[in-house]
């Protein structure tokens, strides 16, 4: 065997160990959702002796469960079209019009890249309260997407710009303003952004746990996540249901991470990246 | 298009009819207060007003009005809690910095040439990102749980006693690190895969003719060209070390006897829960500081050094 062999070897084995650090715990929780807990017990990582779906069976029967994932969902596509369209329009305004104060008012709007979510949240759960939306969608979607928009905005302004400039020169010469230009022109062309940044935003609001905790208190508005903390505190002693739970819900989330990977991947790093 | 240098050079009345005429300052005035709307009141609004609550010891209802001046940044920095989840919150920031980072980085090396088995990986690797901190948490207090986990499965195997390392004060941390590493290194993989990736072949091919080895090409050309890359995740290690909540709660929620608390944690647990908004506030003060500092000294080691 020659040493490019074995040095490839070594990678591989490498590799797979990395791999199964990675997956052991992910399958463990998927196999634990078909055992009894007797059997979880004595056997954390072995297939299951039957395959007892009546865990998986219940969640899936259970209306809350539903909700919590409907209410996920509601807040995440509500943040993503209040982050695109607030995000973009402002954004268009700084690569295309020019006009006094604008520098400033873009770096204004950059501030909320330089601190943690967390800094301001006991101030802002004041400021929901005050405003009369403790327990409603909008408690979330409307500080998600303030939070949002410094980088959206920032991602938002370097893809306009790019755009060709004839463009508009041509449409304004047929008589087209510049809001009607922004919907008819530039936000049609800028699908790989929007994509980008709206994917980013999304995965962002399903994971969010902070925020919802904080300004939500009854299950009916739960999201998912204080969905599964709620589960699990009412089966502690039964590990089987909440890996099925947590099964179930992170389920969705590899299926879309495995289709929207290519807009994942560059939203997380490159945007990461160029932010 | 009316030009830009022509309209400055007009007297402001004139450019002012110029611009409202053609709907530029009308669409300034439609398309920008939103996000300022927005931004100004859920960022910056309670931003400023965490700043104005620390000075105050105030449950939540009604006006702020008993005003005790630093008392509240007295007692944090004080409290022996806030030590911990300080020194806590460094221990997570130097993990990432000396173990998931090299440990990233030597991944993204093995596996950064675009071939199918290398896409396999890099998905794998990738997967934990993408779940939901709360989630991780879940699943890694299951392996950890020393009744019924994982843990449990390899002390029977080895005929121990089984472990409860959550509720070990020594080891309930080392766990969560080791959820962090899970969790967070192939974020970090992927931004050196795709800095690699953007490294020209001309180069190592260069240093390989002139007789270099595979470390020397890795520690000669490749380092040194993707460091912009390498600044960039060291920064997002530090930020995202700073903001760790979501995977403590189901965890450990902070114990055991508040051990294991980060910043963030500590500002939710006596804060919030408490509804000691202006103790909780003066944390966040804290933390802001922390990160702005944090962001400023980036800025002006990192980008300082690009620029010139």
């Amino acid at each position: 065997m020659n040493p490019h062999f074995w040095r490839n070897f070594a990678r591989v084995t490498f590799l797979v160990v990395v791999s199964a650090f990675v997956l052991a715990p992910l399958l463990a929780t998927v196999l634990g959702g078909f055992k009894t807990n007797a059997e979880i017990r004595t056997s954390a990582f072995g297939l299951p002796e039957t395959w007892n779906i009546e865990f998986y069976g219940s969640i899936l029967y259970d209306a809350s469960f539903w909700r919590y994932l409907g209410n996920s969902l509601l807040i995440s596509l509500g943040t993503v079209i209040l982050t695109l369209l607030v995000g973009a329009a402002a954004a268009y305004v700084f690569a295309q019009i020019k006009f006094f104060g604008s520098r400033m008012i873009f770096s204004y709007l950059l501030l909320g890249l330089m601190f943690p979510f967390a800094t301001a949240i006991l101030p802002l759960f004041i400021k929901v309260r005050d405003i009369g939306l403790l327990d409603t969608w909008w408690a979330v979607i409307l500080p998600q997407t303030a939070f949002g928009l410094s980088l959206a905005i920032l991602l938002f302004r370097t893809f306009f710009e790019q755009l060709p400039k004839e463009l508009f020169e041509a449409a304004y010469i047929d008589g087209c303003g510049y809001v009607r230009f922004f919907w008819r022109f530039t936000l049609p062309l800028s699908a790989p952004i929007l994509a980008t940044v709206g994917v980013f935003v999304f995965v962002q609001s399903w994971n969010n746990f902070l925020l919802p905790l904080v300004v939500l208190n009854s299950r009916e508005v739960f999201t998912w996540p204080l969905g599964m903390m709620q589960f699990r505190g009412e089966y502690v002693t039964e590990w089987n249901r909440t890996l099925a739970f947590v099964t179930l819900t992170i389920l969705p989330a590899i299926v879309f991470f495995l289709a929207a990977q290519k807009y994942i991947v560059a939203g997380l790093t490159g945007g990461a990246v160029k932010g | 298009m009316p030009s830009t240098t022509d309209s400055q050079r007009m007297p402001l009345a004139d450019r002012l009819r110029r611009g409202l005429s053609n709907g530029r300052i009308t669409s300034v005035l439609i398309l920008l207060p939103p996000a300022l709307i927005l931004f100004t009141l859920f960022v910056m609004l309670p931003l400023l007003e965490s700043g104005y609550y620390a000075f105050f010891d105030w449950n939540g209802y009604g006006e702020p009005t008993d005003y005790v001046g630093l008392e509240n940044f007295e007692r944090i920095v004080g409290h022996s809690v806030f030590h911990t989840a300080a020194a806590n919150t460094g221990k997570i920031i130097a993990v990432s910095l000396i173990v998931q980072m090299p440990f990233a980085l030597l991944l993204a090396l093995l596996i950064y040439r675009k071939t199918p088995t290398n896409a396999v990986f890099r998905l794998i690797f990738f997967l934990p990102y993408i779940l939901a901190e709360v989630a991780a948490g879940l699943i890694w207090s299951f392996v950890f749980d020393g009744n019924y986990g994982v843990t449990a499965s390899i002390a029977e195997a080895f005929g121990a006693e089984s472990l409860f390392i959550l509720a070990d004060r020594d080891w309930a941390f080392v766990a969560i690190l080791t959820v962090i590493l899970w969790k967070y290194f192939g974020f970090h993989m992927m931004i050196y895969i795709a800095a690699l990736q953007g490294v020209s072949n001309d180069q190592i091919e260069a240093a390989r003719i002139e007789g270099a080895t595979r470390l020397q090409v890795v520690r000669y050309v490749q380092i040194p060209a993707i460091k912009p890359a390498i600044a960039v995740s060291a920064f997002f290690a530090i930020i995202g070390a700073l903001q760790v909540f979501d995977v403590i709660i189901p965890l450990t929620n902070g114990g055991p006897s508040n051990t294991t608390h980060t910043i963030v944690t500590y500002l939710y647990t006596f804060g919030l829960t408490r509804l000691n908004i202006g103790f909780g506030s003066a944390v966040g003060v804290i933390l802001f500081a922390v990160a702005v500092t944090i962001a400023v000294f980036y800025q002006r080691v990192f980008m300082g050094r690009s620029e010139s």
